[in-house]
């Protein structure tokens, strides 16, 4: 652990969050409007459908008012955000691996980022070509029929697959920012894992990731057919330019019937970003689903990934990490909703909260009549460290049916006195104690990341512990 | 010159003061038993020896070798040589006994050495392992969170392991006899005598004699009211042996109601 905080000596999130102060879209075009959608659906060659698509989002979202729980959103000023740019317009965004910010190459370096994925991570273009690691993967995905590309690509290549499941899963009538993300998203992931493929090595997005297409609005589709088995993790444990103050994607995942599939993502975008992400799986007969997210950074956040169990014998689990740091509202949670019976769920959430940092824990339980012998663990652990933070917990439970096994627990702590003055006492610094501790605390959930992933982040809360009040 | 030098030492704790100007001396190499009833202000020592933060010191000097130990933090103080084995070794959830005792050992070691390298993971954990068969410790503790789950002998004996591996120059044993059966003490003493060094130092404070007979001090002080109120050499350890605290009473007739 000493090993991980050497890295990390003189740098702090501010190196995370400099990084925007280059807007990448200056010819961009500002607001929205129908003409802004038909460009966009025109520019990437879309299908009828999907224009049609976009403007029925279009319509919904300005009809459509903001959600009334969870952060206040009403300085989103819309009028003034931009919701594409195409790459002939982005001016000042680095290119070239040589125009990106020095602190940003010295982030890359001290987290142990390899060299190719740094420039991958920066955004300066699709450099995973060379990495024969990659080209062996994909070739052996692509022999047993796994698709794994950029959503727009997807759109072109396999249309009648995306048509099939885009925004079926989370439709565009959700909430108001499901219909904007419908309007205007561009880039993201699409992911078929054909029925009985079992992909041992994790999924990572980075290795399709490119400049143009992860914006803001990226779309996420995942389908896994019978029997089928993958992991995907996205990584956004990078800074990344934004070209908007707002995020709002979409990940819809289809686990199909003795499937499984395991979602993780680690999230960190910069302070001034209200992350407002739908994150939703259906998950079929005997199928299982597991969310593992880390929720950093972002000023504002609301995301609760959602699981429908409508199999019979379909099982979710969740885990998730919430770091709320000074000027942060963490509004996290999961949802789970038993629509068959035997259906099982688990839900663990960590948050830890400092410098005045909320986290909120926001969930929802819902088990349908007839779903008889659900069964479902809820357990939330805050930890708060120091008298200006604060944690709160809302969990709502809609139980229609008599014969389920339902439990809740809630914990919320402090780091004690004593813990801190034994490790201490081992010569371990109190700065280090207490990463350690902390480190400690979300390590049920860490563990579940594949390891480079793990350590980033037991580096990345290291960074939040360093981080001094603003 | 003594090794670790207390010298009218006055502590308190909220506004209460437990230790009324305390001295002691102890040198390189030897062991020392403070012994005394509950409350007398042992444990209270211990934990200002190594800086708790709940303990003011409100006057007096306490110097190991010539360093002024009440001016540094804890962890200095572990860099300065000083351990203490916990009475009440504390649990650290989610933290794993590997890395934290890695974790220990190369801050310590980095602060006394400035040509020390951490060790990398895999070279501890042989010099970690070899030490644990000495002390007869099952190697599947190391991937065990620190402390969760262990007996009151196994918490006591992970103690004497980051004795042995932050090789201190002076180990106050804070009743690590406590809480133990017979059989587990003899155990958890035999450890000590195993990896200590002829030139360190100890300290052991309890509340009973029985330890006396296996980890023979050189000397051994009473203490009573947050003050040293008897010292001696091995005749006094044979005194109390022998009679237990009766000794000491009839000694000093004045602390009668204390003991």
């Amino acid at each position: 652990m000493s090993g991980a905080l050497d890295y990390l000596q003189d740098l702090d999130r501010s190196v995370f969050d400099g990084a925007n102060q280059q807007s990448y879209a200056l010819k961009a075009q500002k607001g929205l409007s129908e003409a802004l959608i038909r460009r966009i659906s025109s520019d990437k060659k879309e299908p009828e459908w999907m224009l049609a698509h976009r403007l029925k989002s279009l319509a919904a979202f300005l009809k459509m008012p903001l959600p009334k729980f969870g952060v206040d959103l009403s300085d989103i000023d819309f009028e003034s955000l931009i919701y594409y740019a195409a790459p002939s317009e982005m001016g000042g965004y680095a290119t070239k691996w040589e125009d990106v910010p020095d602190d940003i190459k010295k982030t890359f370096e001290r987290l142990g980022i390899p060299e190719a994925e740094r420039k991958v991570l920066a955004g300066t273009g699709a450099q995973y070509d060379s990495l024969n690691a990659y080209h062996k993967l994909k070739e052996e995905w692509e022999a047993k029929g796994v698709l794994f590309e950029d959503m727009d690509i997807a759109l072109q290549k396999y249309p009648d697959l995306v048509k099939k499941y885009f925004m079926k899963c989370v439709p565009l009538h959700d909430h108001k920012f499901a219909a904007l993300h419908g309007a205007v998203w561009s880039g993201g992931t699409f992911l078929y894992i054909p029925e009985g493929v079992k992909v041992t090595a994790p999924l990572q997005a980075y290795f399709r990731m490119n400049a143009k297409s992860m914006g803001q609005f990226e779309h996420t589709l995942i389908v896994v057919e019978s029997g089928g088995e993958a992991h995907y993790i996205e990584g956004c444990s990078a800074p990344k330019y934004g070209s908007t103050s707002l995020h709002a994607g979409c990940v819809e995942i289809f686990v199909k019937p003795s499937a499984k599939f395991r979602y993780s993502s680690v999230e960190n975008w910069s302070q001034d970003t209200y992350n407002l992400n739908t994150k939703r799986a259906i998950v079929e007969e005997n199928a299982i689903m597991e969310w593992v997210g880390g929720n950093l950074g972002s000023g504002r956040t609301m995301l609760y990934p959602c699981s429908i169990l409508k199999g019979r014998g379909a099982r979710a689990d969740h885990l998730g990490v919430a770091f709320a740091n000074a000027g942060q509202i963490q509004d996290t949670g999961a949802k789970v909703m038993h629509l068959a019976p035997d259906t099982s769920s688990t839900v663990l959430s960590k948050s830890i909260s400092k410098n005045g940092g909320v986290n909120v824990y926001r969930g929802l339980l819902h088990v349908a009549k007839g779903a008889t012998g659900a069964k479902s663990q809820i357990r939330c652990d805050a930890l708060i460290l120091d008298a200006l933070s604060k944690n709160d917990t809302f969990p709502t439970m809609r139980i229609q049916e008599d014969d389920v096994s339902i439990g809740h627990e809630a914990s919320v702590g402090r780091i004690s006195e004593e813990q801190l003055f034994y490790l201490q006492s081992r010569g371990i610094s109190e700065e280090a104690a207490l990463a350690m501790i902390v480190n400690g605390f979300i390590e049920p959930i860490v563990k579940a990341l594949p390891l480079e992933y793990a350590v980033e982040m037991n580096r990345l809360i290291e960074m939040e512990m360093e981080r001094a009040i603003a | 010159m003594a090794l670790l030098s207390i010298t009218n030492l006055k502590v308190k704790v909220e506004s209460k003061e437990i230790l009324h100007g305390l001295n002691l001396k102890i040198g390189a190499g030897e062991v020392h038993a403070i012994m005394g009833p509950n409350g007398s202000g042992k444990s209270t020592l211990a934990s200002t020896l190594m800086g708790h933060p709940r303990y003011t010191v409100t006057d007096g000097s306490v110097k190991l070798g010539t360093k002024d130990l009440l001016g540094m933090r804890p962890e200095e103080r572990a860099a300065a040589g000083l351990f203490l084995a916990f009475q009440y070794p504390k649990e650290i959830p989610g933290v794993n006994l590997v890395s934290f005792l890695r974790a220990a050992y190369n801050s310590v070691m980095g602060a006394r050495k400035k040509s020390f390298k951490p060790v990398p993971l895999y070279t501890f954990k042989k010099q970690v392992q070899e030490m644990m068969e000495r002390l007869k410790l099952p190697l599947s503790f190391l991937n065990r969170n620190v402390n969760e789950g262990f007996s009151g002998g196994e918490k006591k004996k992970v103690e004497i392991l980051q004795m042995a591996l932050l090789e201190p120059k002076l180990a106050v044993l804070d009743e690590t006899d406590s809480g133990l059966d017979i059989d587990a003490l003899k155990t958890i003493c035999e450890a000590i005598a195993e990896v200590r060094k002829p030139e360190q130092s100890i300290v052991m404070i309890t509340h009973y004699e029985r330890m006396l007979k296996y980890l023979k001090p050189d000397f051994i002080h009473i203490m009573i009211d947050g003050r040293v109120v008897m010292s001696g050499g091995k005749e006094l350890a044979k005194k109390l042996e022998k009679e237990g605290y009766d000794y000491v009473r009839r000694q000093i007739p004045s602390s009668l109601k204390m003991l």
